[in-house]
């Protein structure tokens, strides 16, 4: 151990680093040149987008933000934002604690038919969604769903986000059983050993799937745009969508300050998350 | 406490394999009983269906009066202390200690109470806000053995608890646990103890009686100092005592008015008393003799026996030498002072060893049960 630390010290202390920082700025610098233009790009006029190349605006004006939030509808982005976590919140709850429960029994249980249903559930990841859009909607259109958020949650809650299952079962297979058994004998039934012991030492495998969950479901566009038909009902995404006009000319400085502001809650929640995702079974109390 | 009954207990895996052969085994009230064995001799399976962590296939399993069979694990009234100490990594010292209690539904000032009194027993009491990260090897071994404690069970179960320790504090906490084991006899709350290892030196030191297995049969359940003076066959006779026993083929034939022993080409007569209960046998036997009633220098009733030295090996106090009588490898365990003209010999150099053969043991070629016995 502590000669392969070495040699790697050794390897990081030769060749030059200001080379080093220099090719690593450079690549960020590309691949973040994109953000760093949007950012620019609401405090410009439209003429000022399509004919300067670099990102710095010629004026800061925080106009485009104002009108961009009030946005040509009757309703403010305020609306949009709380309609996206009115989806993107309770859709959370459902898969973490759907997820969790099956990837216990996919993972510490002894059941007939087991492995089959597991293959299953790998493949049914294999599959595009979009094969699955027609009959879903007329699932939900023949309940009566259509236009409210319930076919945008309900299915999370049958843990069907099968990568998520996928992920908490590959990380609870990681973690030695010894601490279970040890439960047990202190008295714990199963539902109690899942609250007890085994979620706390999900928590950061909990944590990626809560992130993800965030992220995707706040950038979900074709989901909303198939079962939402009312504006007062949509989420940020299709706002977005709905702010690029397709009659009268578009301020672009107000579309790109929106979604300036559309980025905010993910990087947020991103950047909380941070901290746990390197936390992992590292710090469990089994020593070996 | 309670004492520990097995009747014929067996586990047969779903795969068909069989694991634990019939085994019938009684342990007392408050005893400590030491479970040892060769990795794969079913000693932890056989413990972990004691604890209700396996599924019993055949036979009865009794604690106190009840059987247990069907059991579930808290309903035993165990507690056991994992090889890897198993302490819940989101919960200080206090909280793992107390986390049975709770469930079992104590009342806090009770809970309280029994988790300072363990931790006093354990001297850790300054240890009980930090979280298991933050403790040593030893600590952390201590935090899982209160947790055992605090449950006043009526069995304790010991899943090789030492094997992840350094040597030396191996040897501290051997000396802790059977003191503590004592204590709690004393004061008057005996503990019932299985104690599973494959560490011959901590089955002899910390039992009051061991019970030696091979693939999932008992070889004998005895006290250390009969399993060492008498073992029942050839298979406890060598796992138990290092250097080991030398155990080697050899040839019973009639001499004279008694038995003798052919060992790598010599003819070593029996002492009477050996010879006795043999009177009608020849031919192939296992010949055992322990390494220190093999002498560099001539004791009483010792016969000695020309021999080529191989290599030795200084351990301090004292010295394992090895060397060979024929073809046959031989070891004999010296005190380093009586050596004698032993110490400035070289490899092939012929020597006189002095054997004790009123001590020698002797097993069934085939079966390896012990025929002295």
């Amino acid at each position: 151990m502590t000669s392969s630390t070495e040699t790697l010290v050794l390897n990081r202390e030769r060749g030059r680093p200001w080379l080093r920082y220099l090719v690593l700025g450079l690549v960020a610098l590309v691949m973040l040149y994109p953000l760093l233009w949007l950012v620019g790009a609401s405090f410009k006029s439209n003429g000022e987008i399509f004919s300067e190349i670099g990102f710095w605006p010629s004026r800061f004006d925080f106009s485009a933000y104002a009108k961009g939030w009030k946005t040509s509808t009757e309703y403010s982005f305020a609306t949009y934002f709380l309609n996206s976590f009115l989806i993107t919140i309770p859709r959370i709850i459902v898969t973490v604690i759907s997820c969790v429960l099956v990837a216990y029994a996919f993972a510490r249980f002894e059941f007939w038919g087991k492995k089959l249903l597991f293959s299953v559930m790998v493949g049914t990841m294999m599959l595009p969604l979009i094969v699955l859009r027609l009959p879903q909607y007329l699932l939900f259109r023949e309940l009566g769903w259509l236009d409210s958020y319930l076919p945008l949650i309900v299915p999370s809650a049958f843990a069907t986000d099968t990568f998520f299952v996928f992920m908490l079962v590959q990380f609870l297979r990681g973690i030695p059983r010894d601490m279970e058994e040890a439960a047990q004998i202190d008295g714990c039934n199963a539902l109690q050993l899942l609250w007890h012991i085994i979620v706390p030492l999900l928590k950061p495998a909990i944590i990626s799937v809560i992130v993800f969950q965030f992220i995707w479901t706040m950038n979900d566009f074709m989901g909303p745009l198939i079962y939402l038909a009312s504006v007062e009902k949509y989420p940020v995404s299709l706002a977005l969508k709905m702010s690029i006009g397709a009659t009268e000319e578009v301020e672009w400085a107000n579309v790109i300050a929106i979604s300036v502001v559309a980025l905010i809650p993910s990087v947020t929640v991103f950047f909380m998350a941070q901290k746990h995702f390197i936390e992992g079974a590292s710090s469990s109390g089994i020593k070996g | 406490m309670a004492h520990l009954s097995l009747k014929k207990i067996e586990k047969v895996y779903a795969n068909g394999f069989k694991a634990v052969h019939g085994v019938d085994l009684e342990v007392r009230d408050g005893e400590f009983m030491v479970f040892v064995g060769p990795s794969g001799c079913a000693k932890s399976t056989l413990l972990r269906m004691i604890a209700g962590l396996e599924s019993i296939t055949g036979g009865e399993l009794h604690i106190g009066s009840k059987k247990v069979n069907e059991l579930a694990p808290k309903q035993r009234g165990i507690a056991m202390v994992f090889q890897n100490y198993a302490l819940y990594p989101h919960m200080t010292v206090y909280e793992n200690l107390a986390f049975g209690l709770k469930l079992a539904g104590t009342p806090k000032t009770e809970v309280a109470q029994r988790v300072r009194h363990a931790a006093q027993l354990l001297e850790m009491e300054h240890l009980l806000e930090r979280y298991p990260k933050q403790l040593s090897g030893g600590q952390a071994q201590r935090v899982a053995v209160g947790r055992a404690i605090v449950k006043k069970p009526e069995v304790f179960l010991f899943d090789e608890p030492l094997s992840n320790l350094d040597a030396k504090l191996r040897a501290s906490m051997r000396v802790r646990l059977t003191e503590l084991h004592r204590n709690l006899r004393e004061s008057g709350q005996p503990a019932t103890v299985v104690y599973v290892t494959h560490d011959q030196v901590e089955a002899m030191t910390m039992g009051e009686r061991i019970c030696v297995l091979k693939e999932g049969v008992i070889q004998q359940v005895d006290t250390p100092t009969a399993l060492y003076d008498h073992p029942a066959n050839a298979f406890v006779a060598s796992f138990i005592g290092s250097p080991e026993m030398n155990i080697h083929e050899a040839q019973l034939q009639p001499q004279g008015e008694g038995l003798a022993v052919v060992l790598g080409g010599q003819v070593l007569p029996l002492p009477a008393a050996k010879a006795q209960p043999l009177r009608s046998r020849s031919g192939a036997v296992k010949f055992g003799l322990r390494p220190e009633h093999v002498t560099a220098l001539p004791r009483e009733g010792s016969l000695a026996v020309p021999c080529s030295l191989r290599f030795v090996e200084h351990m301090g106090s004292e010295v394992f030498v090895h060397f060979c009588i024929g073809e046959t490898a031989m070891t004999a365990r010296v005190p380093a002072d009586q050596l004698g003209e032993l110490a400035g010999k070289t490899r092939g150099a012929a020597h006189v060893f002095h054997l004790q053969l009123e001590r020698c043991h002797l097993f069934d070629a085939e079966t390896g049960a012990n025929l002295l016995l």
